[in-house]
C-alpha cells in the first residue's frame, strides 16, 4: 500500500448506505447502514458468505440494482455526483467511462454474436469520438495490456472459441477500456481454475499498479483476500462487522464473525492424523478409457479418461483433483456406473461392473453411493425429504415402515432433526441440503462413498462442518471414500492419498504429505503454487493465523 | 403449491375468470334442473324477442335460446376437457420417451410432431370428423390429434432439461428403473407448465368444438353454441338474440379460460413475474 494515498481524496465514499429487499425477502435490508471508503491505489476486498449483501453494494455503485431492490438511504458520493441521486443519464456517463465493472460469469459477460473485438470497440465508441482507425488500435493494445496472445488475431474471433481466463480478460480489458478511477469486480474469478486464477489476479493486481486505479473486488474466498486485498471489509448479513488493512485483519481479526470465517478457511497442509494402515483393494479402475464425441461441426472429441488405472483401498479416503475438463467428474460418474466408459473395467472387491446391465448392476448399486455437488440440483424439489432418503431402501424391496425408521436414524446421523422428514427441500440452506444429500448415499449402507465436489458449493464456514460430518461417518461406518474436488486445500484436509488428475489421465498418485511435501510432476506444483493465499500464508508461516 | 395459490388468488383478472368459469360450470350443472324438457324441446312460437316469457328468447323453430345456452355449456366444456385430457396424455407420451430417451428415437418421434404441426389444424379435424361420423366421440378424437403437438414439444423440453439434471442421476444411482425416475420424480416435476399450457389448451378446443358444430359437424344429438349460432345466422338481422347469445357465452368462457391459464401459469412459473 502507498501510504501517500491515505490522506488524498476518496474516490468513492459510501456514506451509511442502506438498501431495501422486497416484501417476502428472508430480511428487510440486503446492507444497513454501510459504510466504507475506496482510495486510489487501494484495492479493498468485500468479502462475505452467500446472501450477505454484497453483491448488492457492487450494483449499487454501478445503479444497476434488481427489480424491486431500493436504496433507501445514505448516499454514494463519487466525486461531486452522489451515485445514490443520481438520474439515469449522469449513471450512463459514469458507467463504462469512471466506473469499469467485471462480472463473475465470463460466458455469459460477453454477447455470443460480436467478435470480441467489437466487443470492447463499443465502449470506446460510447465514450469517445476517435476515428474507427484510432479505435482499432486502442482495442488491439488494450488486449494486449491483459496478456491477450495473439490480440491483432483475438480481435476478429468470437467469444466460443476462448477459454474462460481469456474471455476474463477481455471481460477486464472492456471494464478499463477509458481508464476508470474505479473498478468493480465481483468474484472474477470464482468461475475459474485455481491456476487461471491466480495469473489473472496477478494481472489485476499489475494492472491496478500501472494505472493507480481504486479496486473495489468482492469475493468469498479468504485466500483471494490474502492474494490481492490491501484493505479488506467482511460483511454480515447486511452489516460490516470489520475494516481494515489486510495484514491487521488476516492476523488479528477483532470481530468474532470474521475469527470464525478465518478459523473455517482449509489450511494448505496436512494435518496430523493416525496412520491408516492400508486395505486390500475394493474399488479398482483399470484402463478406463471414454471420449466424449465432438460437439458441432467443427468441435474436436475430447478424451475425459484416458488410460485411467486407479485403485481404492478399504477404508482410505482417495483424493481425486484437478481443474476444470481434466476428467475428475468423469471417472466418479464411471466408478459408479452413473456413464459407461467407452473401454476398460471397473472392478468392485474383484467383481467386473462396467458392462452389466442395469438389472445385473441393481446389487452393486447399494454398495457404491455417491454425493453429488450442486445441493440445489441433486434433490428432487417435489419429494418431501423422508422420502428422497427413503427411496433407496425401498428400490431394494425395504418395507415402507422399515424406511421410514431407518430415515430418523439416518437425519440424526448426520445432524439434521427428525422432523425433516416431512419438509421439502426448498426449505433447507445448501449444507443441510448437502447433509440430506449424505443422508441419501448412506441409506444403502455403502461400503464405498464416492463424493463430487461436495463442498465447494457451499461457503466456508458450512464447508468445515460438511468436512467434518463426511469424516465422522467415514469413521463410524468403517467407509472408503473416493473424494473429488478442485481445492487442494481441502484435498490436503481429508485425503489419506491423492491422486492429480489432468486432461484425462492421473499425472500424480501418492500420500498426501508427502506430495504436499515434495510434489514431482510440475503440474501439480504448479498447482499448489496457484492455491490463492499460498504465498502470503508462507510469508506469514512464523506466525501462524489464528 | 399453497404459495401457488396465493399467487393466483392475489391476481384479479385471474380471479373474475375463476368467477366466470365457476358461474359457466353452475349453469351446465343446473340444466336438467332449470329446463327439464331439454334444449331441442318446442317451448313456445318461434322469433320470439328476448324479454317477458323467455329470458333471451326462441329461435326459428321456437326453441328456448336460454335452454341452448345451458346446455350448449354442458357440451362445450365436456368436450373442452376431455379433448385436452385426451392431447395432454397423448403429447406427454411422446414427448416424455422423445426427451427421456433421446437419440434417434427422439429424432423419429419429433418429426412425426412436426408432420403434424404442418397441417392446418382445423381442416385435419373437419376431415377426421367427416371420416368418422360426427358424434361426440369423435370430435374428441379429432380435437385431440389436431391438439397434441405442442404439449409433445413442452414434455420434450422439459425431460430433456430434466433428464440431465443431478437428482435424477442420484436416483439412477440408488437402482431405480425407468418407470420409477420418470412417474415419480420427472413428470411431478415438469406438471406446472404443463398445467399451465393444458388449461389454455381448454380454451382452443372450444373454439374448434364451435367451428365444427358451426359447420354442422357436431353431435346431432347434443346441443352446442356452434349449432345455435350456424342454425341462427340466415335470420341475423330479423332475429340477432339466437346468433349473439351463444356468441357472446363463446366470448366468456374463452377469455375466462385465458385468464385463469395465464394466472395459473403466472403461479406456478414465479420466475415470470419479473420479467
Amino acid at each position: 500500500m502507498n501510504d501517500g494515498s491515505f490522506f488524498s481524496p476518496p474516490v468513492l465514499s459510501i456514506e451509511g448506505l442502506s438498501i431495501a429487499l422486497p416484501d417476502g425477502a428472508d430480511r428487510a435490508h440486503a446492507v444497513d447502514r454501510f459504510n466504507l471508503t475506496l482510495r486510489p491505489g487501494e484495492i479493498t476486498c468485500l468479502v462475505g458468505e452467500s446472501g450477505s449483501g454484497k453483491s448488492m453494494v457492487a450494483r449499487s455503485i454501478l445503479g444497476l440494482l434488481p427489480p424491486r431492490v431500493r436504496i433507501t438511504a445514505g448516499a454514494l458520493r463519487f466525486g461531486a455526483t452522489d451515485i445514490a441521486q443520481a438520474n439515469e443519464a449522469q449513471l450512463r456517463a459514469i458507467r463504462g467511462l469512471e466506473i469499469g465493472m467485471v462480472f463473475q460469469e465470463p460466458m455469459t459477460a460477453l454477447n455470443p454474436l460480436h467478435r470480441v473485438g467489437h466487443q470492447v470497440d463499443e465502449v470506446l465508441r460510447l465514450h469517445t469520438d476517435l476515428s474507427r482507425r484510432a479505435r482499432r488500435e486502442r482495442v488491439v493494445q488494450l488486449l494486449a495490456d491483459v496478456n491477450l496472445p495473439d490480440p491483432e488475431r483475438l480481435y476478429r474471433a468470437y467469444p466460443h472459441q476462448l477459454s474462460g481466463g481469456q474471455r476474463q480478460r477481455v471481460v477486464i480489458a472492456m471494464a478499463l477500456a477509458m481508464r476508470p478511477k474505479l473498478l468493480i469486480a465481483d468474484e472474477p474469478t470464482t468461475a475459474l481454475d485455481v491456476t487461471t486464477q491466480a495469473q489473472i489476479l496477478a494481472q489485476l493486481r499489475e494492472l491496478q499498479r500501472d494505472r493507480d486505479m481504486s479496486v473495489l473486488f468482492i469475493t468469498h474466498d479468504f485466500g483471494v483476500v490474502a492474494e490481492i486485498a490491501d484493505r479488506v471489509a467482511v460483511l454480515q448479513r447486511g452489516q460490516l462487522v470489520e475494516e481494515g488493512r489486510r495484514d491487521d485483519v488476516l492476523r488479528n481479526p477483532s470481530h468474532a464473525y470474521t475469527r470464525s470465517l478465518l478459523a473455517a478457511v482449509p489450511r494448505l497442509r496436512v494435518p496430523s492424523r493416525p496412520a491408516n494402515t492400508p486395505g486390500v483393494q475394493i474399488l479398482e479402475a483399470c484402463n478406463l478409457k471414454k471420449t466424449y464425441a465432438r460437439r458441432g461441426f467443427r468441435g474436436r472429441a475430447t478424451m475425459a479418461l484416458d488410460d485411467v488405472s486407479v485403485l481404492l483401498r478399504r477404508g482410505e479416503t482417495l483424493g481425486l483433483v484437478g481443474e476444470s475438463g481434466s476428467g475428475k467428474s468423469t471417472l466418479a460418474r464411471v466408478l459408479t456406473c452413473l456413464a459407461p466408459a467407452d473401454s476398460g473395467d471397473v472392478l468392485l472387491d474383484g467383481e467386473q461392473l462396467a458392462y452389466l446391465t442395469r438389472r445385473q448392476l441393481r446389487p452393486y448399486r447399494k454398495r457404491v453411493q455417491m454425493v453429488f455437488q450442486d445441493p440445489y440440483a441433486s434433490l428432487d424439489p417435489r419429494q418431501s425429504v423422508g422420502d428422497i432418503i427413503a427411496e433407496g431402501p425401498m428400490i431394494h424391496g425395504a418395507s415402507r415402515a422399515a424406511a421410514k425408521a431407518r430415515v430418523t436414524e439416518l437425519l440424526e446421523l448426520v445432524g439434521l432433526s427428525a422432523a425433516a422428514a416431512a419438509r421439502y427441500p426448498h426449505e433447507f440452506s445448501g449444507g443441510q441440503r448437502q447433509r440430506i444429500g449424505i443422508a441419501r448415499a448412506l441409506a444403502l449402507e455403502p461400503e464405498v462413498l464416492v463424493a463430487d465436489e461436495p463442498v465447494s458449493a457451499l461457503d466456508v464456514s458450512v464447508q468445515a462442518q460438511v468436512l467434518k460430518l463426511l469424516a465422522d461417518i467415514k469413521h463410524k461406518l468403517d467407509l472408503s471414500m473416493l473424494f473429488v474436488t478442485h481445492d487442494l486445500r481441502v484435498a490436503l484436509q481429508v485425503c489419506d492419498r491423492i491422486a492429480v488428475m489432468r486432461a484425462g489421465r492421473i499425472v500424480e498418485i501418492g500420500d498426501a504429505a508427502a506430495i504436499h511435501a515434495a510434489p514431482s510432476h510440475p503440474y501439480t506444483r504448479e498447482l499448489f503454487a496457484a492455491v490463492p493465499g499460498a504465498m502470503w500464508e508462507q510469508s506469514h508461516a512464523a506466525e501462524p493465523v489464528v | 403449491m399453497k404459495a401457488a395459490f396465493t399467487r393466483f388468488a392475489r391476481n384479479r383478472l385471474a380471479l373474475l375468470g375463476a368467477i366466470i368459469l365457476l358461474l359457466v360450470l353452475a349453469m351446465a350443472s343446473a340444466a336438467p334442473a332449470l329446463y327439464p324438457a331439454g334444449a331441442f324441446a318446442l317451448a313456445g312460437p318461434p322469433l320470439q324477442p328476448p324479454g317477458d316469457r323467455f329470458l333471451l328468447g326462441t329461435d326459428t323453430l321456437g326453441r328456448d335460446v336460454a335452454a341452448g345456452i345451458v346446455y350448449g355449456a354442458r357440451t362445450s366444456l365436456m368436450i373442452g376437457v376431455s379433448a385436452t385430457l385426451a392431447a395432454v396424455l397423448l403429447g406427454v407420451l411422446f414427448g416424455a420417451v422423445a426427451g427421456y430417451y433421446r437419440g434417434r428415437l427422439d429424432v423419429a418421434l419429433m418429426r412425426v410432431t412436426e408432420l403434424f404441426q404442418t397441417i392446418p389444424s382445423f381442416i385435419l379435424a373437419i376431415l377426421l370428423v367427416a371420416i368418422l361420423s360426427p358424434s361426440v366421440n369423435s370430435e374428441i378424437l379429432a380435437i385431440a390429434i389436431v391438439s397434441w403437438p405442442g404439449i409433445a414439444r413442452l414434455a420434450r423440453g422439459e425431460f430433456a432439461s430434466l433428464g440431465g439434471r443431478e437428482f435424477v442421476l442420484a436416483c439412477a444411482g440408488l437402482g431405480a428403473g425407468d418407470g420409477r425416475i420418470v412417474f415419480r420424480h420427472l413428470l411431478p416435476n415438469c406438471a406446472s407448465p404443463l398445467i399451465a399450457v393444458g388449461s389454455l389448451l381448454v380454451a382452443s378446443v372450444i373454439l374448434f368444438e364451435s367451428g365444427l358444430s358451426f359447420l354442422g359437424l357436431g353431435d346431432p344429438n347434443l346441443m352446442s353454441w356452434g349449432l345455435m349460432i350456424s342454425a341462427g345466422r340466415e335470420v341475423l338481422r330479423s332475429a340477432w338474440w339466437i346468433c349473439t347469445f351463444p356468441g357472446l357465452a363463446i366470448l366468456a368462457t374463452v377469455l375466462a379460460i385465458n385468464l385463469v391459464g395465464d394466472g395459473l401459469n403466472e403461479a406456478l412459473n414465479p420466475r415470470l413475474r419479473d420479467r
